[in-house]
């Protein structure tokens, strides 16, 4: 197997005395999904923090393309062709949903009119309300927009942090097809989840997490039809 | 004709200086809450900012009379405003490199940056009052009258007179334009539009690969615009006093909660909202109420709700009535 | 350096400062700095429970230190009985139906609940008591104030002893804090910061303007004192003589005693305070105040009231300013309201507790004392700086200027050292145990 486009291993660090990674290994294939699922607690959001720089590591690298990138920081691992979107606090509410995707491109200095089209076209709803400010807008269209944001910088990698966390299940539904759309464009997904069961339905390879530990590790397939993995953490 | 008359005094004494006098204010606010809505904290020194960017307009204006330069009819002061702002930015870009900055890398609790600008505001007091001395300066030599009170009797027939003062008109206008220029900036411009970003959210514009940086340096710059006018076109239209603009500081921070801390466009109700309270509130009405009641009902005390000294009292008021209605200001500012 | 030492070691430093002003300048002016330096740390004091203890920000100092100057006229002062026969009773009478409206007002506000119209009612009540409140007042007013206005004009006091002007000063102060902490405590911080400028500067501005009260800006002058007067000591055989037996000139020890025994007055006072505040900050009540302070959320957590601890705290230090206020007039002899300004009587007395060390008791006697000292020895040293980087110029614009902005330097200085403190040893000279 061809290394990873992004690969977090062996990693172990925490932010005091106490880790709360322990020799963490988290991957993502080119145009594949990844995600990480787990109990409360289990570390999942601090193990895609530690891909991102965000987390100090004692131990373990990450690289991006097969170069080492641990030491950057994570404004320039955004350079770098990662994007990172927030669990939460993932939009500037008192800007329009257009400003929010401007921002996204902060550092570009081309023409971003057809990565915004894009975006657009990825989320039709945006687009009708591109001059509204952010902060009015429901739950799931906020989502969008920090989604949204992300992707202007035009992205290798993009990291979702519990996208679906307090959206309804239908707009959740519809959310994750949106992110396999994106993932049909090339770019590389990694997720966290507090909903494992629809996250492992549309995962490449999933990430069971246990105590800052990998737990179990496999296709979404399998690790849905590993009874074990059920029993423990899907409620049967 | 009374009613008429009646209206011209009303406009005379209240509607014209409060708008003036609006107008400055809201321009302090403005620095006010850009301040919090980028750095985070209520700038105490905000009154002596506006005190030292005066100041160093003034000593241009000085420069600018005795090498014989004049506008003519405006005051010379509005030619040296730029050797002020840039006097004033010099000074807060230092301020920030050698105080601020420390405290921001640290992220310090903002109580503890109000003390430090307590300090700045010592700093600042001193220097201004070090260099130009604590007397009052009038440094306008411009035409005094756009409309003296004479002049308009004359043209309407009226028995009251309608003074619209240069400086006042002078304000106005100077307001609005940097008010407009400010707006722009901030909604249409690359940088602009990065500090709204910053002041919504700072980790996801740190994200975003915004400077955090290049932001605040870009702040300092703008309020040192925003103070500078605000204390050149008060100390035009009043005069130029250290210890008036520290007094400052109380309507300036009701102005900008009343508005909603952090919200530019409630910077700017705000500092009318006080301003037009303050002038009502402490105007003698006897001459308006006299011409407009019958002869037998006139009344001889002065018809004002409160002394001048109390104006102070009514920006408290205000500013009290919207902390226990409305906490987070008319416009919905940032403050929880 | 050994904490424990540090202490004492700090304060032998600034005693021997004052040693020194007596020295080489006089003991006069020592004492003077002494005294004033005494009143400050028990300011500081205060400012220190409210920021030290709980981390409350009040910047309006001044506002209560200049009720507890209100208080040192109202209780020493003779009545002017002309001025209460021409008044008295229409002035307290409005004074009743002020705060009869407010009160009404707000009861009217809670009782009414959520009905539709509450705020027109309770603005028509407040809008009428304020019609009649004006009515009874103006007249009343200008009786008063036509009483021999050169010599009096307002209503004078009780005609009490002065020193009982002092609790009371704490007592009028504590009430505008309870007034300021009912509306401004549990918002954030910084506005607390504001209702507390703003009030400060309205009760200058009723001092100012209220002649019938305070005289205004007429002032008043000739306080009684609880201390014998230096003409006094000098018409007392029996003290001349013994001065002249000690080898003093009775002339100077009769103003050196009185000071002295102003100072003898003020460290009793200071003492008791600081045994008092001492007690409490070690006391459960204090321990919980910490605790608040240190982390606002988990208190609320645990059940704690934390606005009702900050309104206990907030007016208890505000008590303590009045207090010092009501002393301080008594030691100038004088009400003078022109006199009360901000960055004189609020944010220096910040840079006493910043620089004593917020949290700490004695930091902030150390630093009130401290802080004076330089505030008075600042401008000599100032002038005496200038002088000599003057020496070599001519003389001229320049050089006049350099002399003249010495007087300035103290504050530039206060701003600098205060930064510095905050930069350098944010826990001041005495640190927080």
């Amino acid at each position: 197997m061809s290394e990873p486009v992004l690969i977090g291993s062996g990693m172990t660090g925490g932010y005091g005395a106490a880790d709360i990674l322990h020799d963490c290994t988290i991957a993502v294939e080119k145009g594949r999904i990844s995600v990480i699922v787990g109990p409360n607690g289990a570390g999942k959001s601090t193990a895609m923090k530690a891909v991102f720089g965000m987390l100090p590591l004692r131990q373990g690298a990450v690289r991006l393309d097969g170069h080492d990138i641990t030491g950057l920081s994570p404004q320039d691992r955004v350079a770098q062709g990662m994007a990172f979107v927030p669990q939460t606090r993932n939009i500037f509410p008192s800007m329009t949903v257009e400003e929010n995707l401007e921002m996204g491109a902060f550092l570009r200095r081309d023409d971003i009119a057809g990565t915004m089209e894009e975006v657009y076209h990825l989320f039709p709803i945006l687009a009708e309300k591109r001059h509204q400010p952010t902060g009015e807008l429901s739950g799931g269209q906020r989502q969008q927009v920090a989604v949204g944001r992300a992707l202007m910088t035009r992205p290798r990698i993009l990291m979702l942090d519990e996208p679906t966390a307090g959206v309804s299940p239908i707009v959740m539904d519809e959310l994750f097809d949106r992110i396999i759309e994106v993932a049909r464009t090339g770019i590389s997904i990694l997720m966290v989840e507090q909903n494992a069961r629809q996250a492992l339905e549309i995962a490449d390879t999933g990430y069971v997490l246990v105590q800052g530990r990998n737990a179990y590790t496999g296709s979404g397939a399998e690790l849905l039809a590993d009874p074990e993995v059920r029993r423990s953490f899907l409620g049967g | 004709m009374e009613p008429l008359n009646a209206l011209v005094a009303f406009s005379n004494f209240v509607v014209i200086p409060a708008t003036a006098y609006g107008a400055q204010l809201a321009l302090g606010a403005l620095g006010v809450t850009l301040i919090y809505g980028i750095l985070r904290f209520s700038n105490f020194a905000h009154g002596d900012t506006m005190a030292f960017g005066a100041m160093g307009t003034i000593l241009a204006t000085w420069a600018l009379q005795a090498a014989g330069v004049s506008l003519g009819p405006l005051p010379t002061a509005l030619l040296a405003l730029p050797v002020g702002i840039a006097a004033c930015a010099v000074l807060l870009l230092l301020t920030d490199k050698l105080v601020y900055k420390f405290y921001r890398a640290r992220k310090v609790s903002p109580v503890l940056l109000v003390i430090v600008s307590m300090g700045v505001m010592f700093v600042y007091n001193g220097l201004v009052r070090f260099v130009i001395g604590v007397d009052d300066q009038n440094f306008d030599d411009g035409a005094r009258y756009l409309i003296g009170a004479i002049q308009f009797r004359q043209m309407t027939g009226l028995d009251e007179g309608l003074a619209i003062r240069t400086s006042q008109a002078i304000t106005v206008v100077t307001a609005v334009v940097t008010v407009a220029i400010l707006f722009w900036f901030l909604n249409h411009t690359r940088t602009g539009k990065s500090m709204r970003a910053f002041s919504d959210n700072e980790d996801l514009a740190l994200l975003s690969g915004i400077s955090p940086d290049r932001v605040v340096r870009v702040t300092w710059l703008i309020v040192a615009a925003l103070a500078t006018i605000a204390g050149v076109l008060y100390g035009l239209d009043k005069s130029f006093k250290p210890f008036t603009y520290f007094q400052l500081l109380l309507p300036v921070f009701a102005a900008a909660i009343v508005g909603g801390l952090g919200s530019p466009i409630g910077a700017i109700a705000g500092g009318f909202v006080i301003a037009f309270s303050e002038v009502t509130l402490t105007y003698a009405f006897k001459k308006v109420a006299n011409y407009l009641l019958p002869e037998s009902l006139e009344i001889d005390g002065l018809a004002q709700l409160l002394a001048t000294d109390y104006k102070f009292a009514v920006s408290f008021a205000i500013l009290v009535i919207v902390l226990l209605f409305r906490p987070t200001g008319l416009f919905r500012g940032k403050s929880a | 350096m050994n904490p424990s030492l540090r202490t004492p070691l700090l304060f032998l430093a600034v005693a021997a400062l004052i040693v020194l002003v007596g020295v080489l300048q006089s003991w006069n002016v020592a004492l003077g700095i002494l005294n004033m330096g005494l009143v400050s740390a028990i300011m500081a004091l205060g400012v220190n429970m409210q920021w030290g203890y709980a981390g409350l920000f009040n910047v309006g100092v001044m506002g209560f230190v200049a009720l507890g100057g209100l208080a040192a006229v109202i209780v020493s002062m003779p009545p002017v009985d002309a001025a209460w026969a021409a008044g008295g009773a229409r002035v307290m009478a409005a004074m009743a139906v002020g705060a009869a409206t407010i009160a009404g007002a707000i009861f009217l506000w809670k009782r009414l609940g959520r009905r539709s119209g509450r705020g027109l009612i309770v603005a028509a009540v407040l809008a009428i008591g304020f019609v009649v409140y004006r009515w009874l007042l103006g007249p009343a007013v200008d009786a008063i104030e036509s009483v021999d206005p050169a010599a009096t004009g307002y209503l004078g006091g009780l005609g009490l002893p002065i020193v009982l002007a002092w609790p009371i000063g704490g007592v009028l102060a504590a009430g505008a804090a309870w007034i300021v902490g009912k509306t401004a405590l549990g918002l954030r911080s910084d506005y607390l910061a504001i209702a507390t400028l703003g009030i400060a500067e309205i009760i200058i501005a009723v001092l100012k303007n209220e002649d019938w009260l305070s005289r205004g800006v007429k002032n008043v002058i000739g306080l009684p004192r609880p201390v014998p007067y230096e003409v006094d000591l000098q018409n007392s055989e029996a003290f001349v003589t013994r001065m002249s037996d000690w080898g003093f000139d009775p002339v100077t020890a009769s103003t050196i005693t009185v000071k002295l025994a102003y100072a003898g007055l003020f460290v009793l006072v200071l003492i008791v305070l600081l045994w008092l505040a001492q007690a409490a900050l070690a006391s459960p009540w204090g321990r919980m105040m910490r605790a608040i302070r240190d982390n606002e959320t988990a208190a609320e957590a645990m059940g704690k009231d934390v606005t009702r601890r900050h309104l206990q705290v907030f007016i208890l230090g505000s008590a303590l300013c009045g207090l010092a206020g009501a002393m301080m007039t008594t030691l100038d002899g004088q009400l003078v309201p022109t006199t009360y300004q901000p960055l004189r009587f609020t944010f220096l007395i910040w840079v006493m507790v910043i620089v004593g060390g917020s949290g700490n008791n004695f930091g902030a006697v150390l630093g009130g004392i401290l802080i004076w000292f330089l505030w008075v020895e600042v401008e000599p040293l100032g002038r005496w700086v200038m002088d000599n980087v003057t020496a070599n110029l001519d003389d001229g614009i320049l050089k006049q200027r350099l002399i003249d902005s010495a007087a300035h330097m103290r504050l530039l200085t206060m701003g600098v050292l205060m930064l510095v403190v905050l930069r350098f040893a944010p826990r001041g000279l005495i640190p927080e145990r």
